[in-house]
């Protein structure tokens, strides 16, 4: 309890987070002297049974890290690989890939917003609670959600780890009726999803701000998820080539998950709210509209918000793969030819959680020697283990039920998917 | 749309958590005419687009809840959950959840039966232990008889 001299929270394994982890607080003197996520999911050693391999098989290799995201990794997977071919995919591959990706952020956030998230907010202990007060709210959450997987069906072949993705494009573009009887869909969950982000503005948030730099790829002119260069909040800006000339990856002891932080900088923080910072400027009418209308700052560093920013992208990205369906025509061939080629290729695209990137080095065989894979959750340890000591500090006045309670809805402020970062909760808060 | 569903639940990379869609692979060996068959990673709502319209889902998954490994408890939609197989659920809603949420949007089957097997190794990797391998060689029998008796039933 609060009048206690020394106070430890455990939450013992964190509910409504993608994977397993547990997280320890330890308060000494009414001080917050120690905050651990421990990750406790087995190292996952993707990165060292890829050596060896064909160079075309990451992207179904690496999909298998994550059920949630998989298009991530198979698109960051393929663009490496390309890079290190010389190889670039033609507009309409690229254009596909991007609706693919559409498909898992809707699908994404839709589930994070309404299913893992929303709770938090409305004093509900899960999504079941939620749906029996508020159905309509949750039905509408799993309609949006079901576009998504839509998406990746008509795509990607199936909606967890698509089939249909290979180096160099696809091994079939969908025929036209297949993408065309998506848009009726879209243009419902388009509406679903603004009503979602002025439901989501009405929460009650914590007055709480962080400090991190924010981190994502930026490409001038459009919502940045499948190109562009790696740019901050202040002003360092590279090209993916350079990731790990800036990025940096330790051990810590309590975590099965590397520590990412920038060189010069320090720990950084990637996903929606850092892309909504870096690119903003270039949503679609759609989703800039839904943000003006709810008064959402141009930089938003309340990660409790984050629910906020997460709607304005499932706006944007309802909104701009009903763009690309109606656009879509039928291409052949589906893939572009990839000729292995010896060298070192970096790929990095925005997953729904943050920027993923890859590299591969491929020997004159096409087999890959060497393979480095930085996911979003392992990147934004250091910022959520930051935001949970301040956090805490300024609410040890609350009882250890209490307390841990807010601890784990922080923690899930930054959707964190502890799956992809093995290579993540309980809750333990210890004061002593 | 009348339809009998059988949904087997689970990841086949954690072992015996792969005891639902070993069961599926059994069954479609058997070429049952009149039945659904489909695997889940669990996840709850593409379990409730899975099952909801059904007249009768069957559903497969692993647990732990104790008992001898491979034992398999048969539950009928009244007492959905046992718990998941402990440390192989990557998914952050367990079935009991699923069923739950269904039960609150009013989008369950019109019956449903649950089988769960019990695990015993959901570590990292492939196959299944001899027990619930045992369990799931059973299981197919016994849902194949099901759903055919059913079937002609309709």
């Amino acid at each position: 309890m609060s009048h206690r001299h020394d106070r430890a929270l455990t939450v013992g394994s964190l509910s409504r987070v993608e994977g397993e982890g547990a997280m320890h607080v330890r308060v000494v003197d009414g001080r917050v002297s120690d905050v651990r996520l421990q990750i406790y999911e087995p190292p996952r050693f993707f990165e060292g049974f890829l050596r060896g391999r064909g160079y075309t098989e990451p992207p179904d290799i690496t999909a298998r890290i994550c059920g949630i995201c998989p298009v991530a990794y198979q698109m960051s997977a393929c663009l490496a690989i390309e890079d290190a071919c010389g190889v670039r995919v033609d507009d309409p591959i690229a254009d596909l890939r991007r609706l693919l990706y559409c498909g898992e952020w809707i699908s994404s956030h839709a589930l994070h917003i309404f299913l893992l998230h929303a709770p938090d907010f409305l004093g509900y202990p899960s999504v079941v609670e939620l749906a029996r007060d508020h159905r309509a709210i949750v039905e509408r959450g799993l309609a949006i959600k079901k576009v998504g997987n839509a998406i990746l069906e008509a795509v990607g072949g199936r909606a967890i780890h698509p089939v249909n993705v290979r180096v160099g494009g696809f091994y079939r573009a969908p025929d036209r009726a297949e993408i065309t009887a998506l848009a009726a869909p879209l243009r419902e969950a388009l509406a679903a999803a603004v009503a979602t982000v002025h439901w989501v503005a009405g929460f009650p948030f914590p007055d709480f701000a962080h400090d991190h730099e924010l981190l994502a790829l930026v490409e001038p002119g459009r919502y940045a998820v499948l190109d562009g260069a790696v740019r901050t909040d202040r002003g360092l800006a590279f090209p993916v080539r350079a990731f790990e000339e800036h990025i940096r990856e330790e051990q810590v002891p309590h975590s099965t998950a590397l520590h990412a932080s920038l060189v010069g900088h320090g720990r950084y923080l990637t996903g929606p709210l850092a892309r909504y910072a870096l690119s903003g400027a270039w949503l679609l009418p759609e989703a800039r509209e839904a943000a003006d209308a709810v008064g959402l700052e141009p930089v938003c560093r309340n990660p409790f918000r984050s629910i906020v920013v997460r709607a304005v992208e499932l706006v944007q990205a309802i909104a701009e793969a009903l763009r690309l369906v109606d656009a879509y025509r039928p291409f052949a061939p589906a893939a572009v030819p990839v000729p292995a080629r010896p060298g070192v290729g970096y790929g990095a695209t925005e997953a729904p959680r943050g920027t993923l990137f890859h590299r591969y080095e491929i020997d004159e065989n096409g087999s890959v020697t060497t393979a480095r894979i930085i996911p979003p959750t392992s990147q934004n340890q250091a910022a959520i283990e930051d935001d949970l000591r301040r956090f805490v500090q300024a609410r040890l006045d609350l009882d250890d039920h209490r307390l841990t309670h807010e601890c784990e809805q922080a923690i899930r402020n930054y959707d964190p998917c502890i799956s992809c970062a093995t290579h993540f909760l309980d809750l333990t808060v210890e004061r002593s | 749309m009348s339809a009998i569903r059988v949904i087997g639940v689970g990841n086949p990379y954690r072992r015996d958590d792969g005891a639902g869609p070993a069961v599926i692979a059994g069954l479609r060996r058997h070429r049952l005419p009149t039945v659904e068959l489909a695997e889940c990673d669990g996840e709850p709502t593409r379990l409730i687009d899975l099952w909801s319209g059904a007249d009768l889902a069957l559903v497969v998954d692993a647990v732990r809840s104790g008992a001898p490994p491979g034992t398999i408890h048969r539950r009928s939609l009244r007492h959905p959950s046992l718990g998941r197989a402990g440390g192989a659920a990557s998914h952050a809603v367990d079935l009991g959840d699923a069923v739950a949420l269904a039960a609150a949007l009013d989008r369950l089957p019109a019956r449903m039966l649950l089988y769960l097997v019990e695990a015993e190794d959901t570590s990292t990797g492939v196959g299944l232990t001899p027990a619930v391998g045992a369990a799931v060689a059973e299981l197919v029998e016994e849902i194949a008889e099901e759903v055919t008796w059913h079937a002609t039933q309709r």
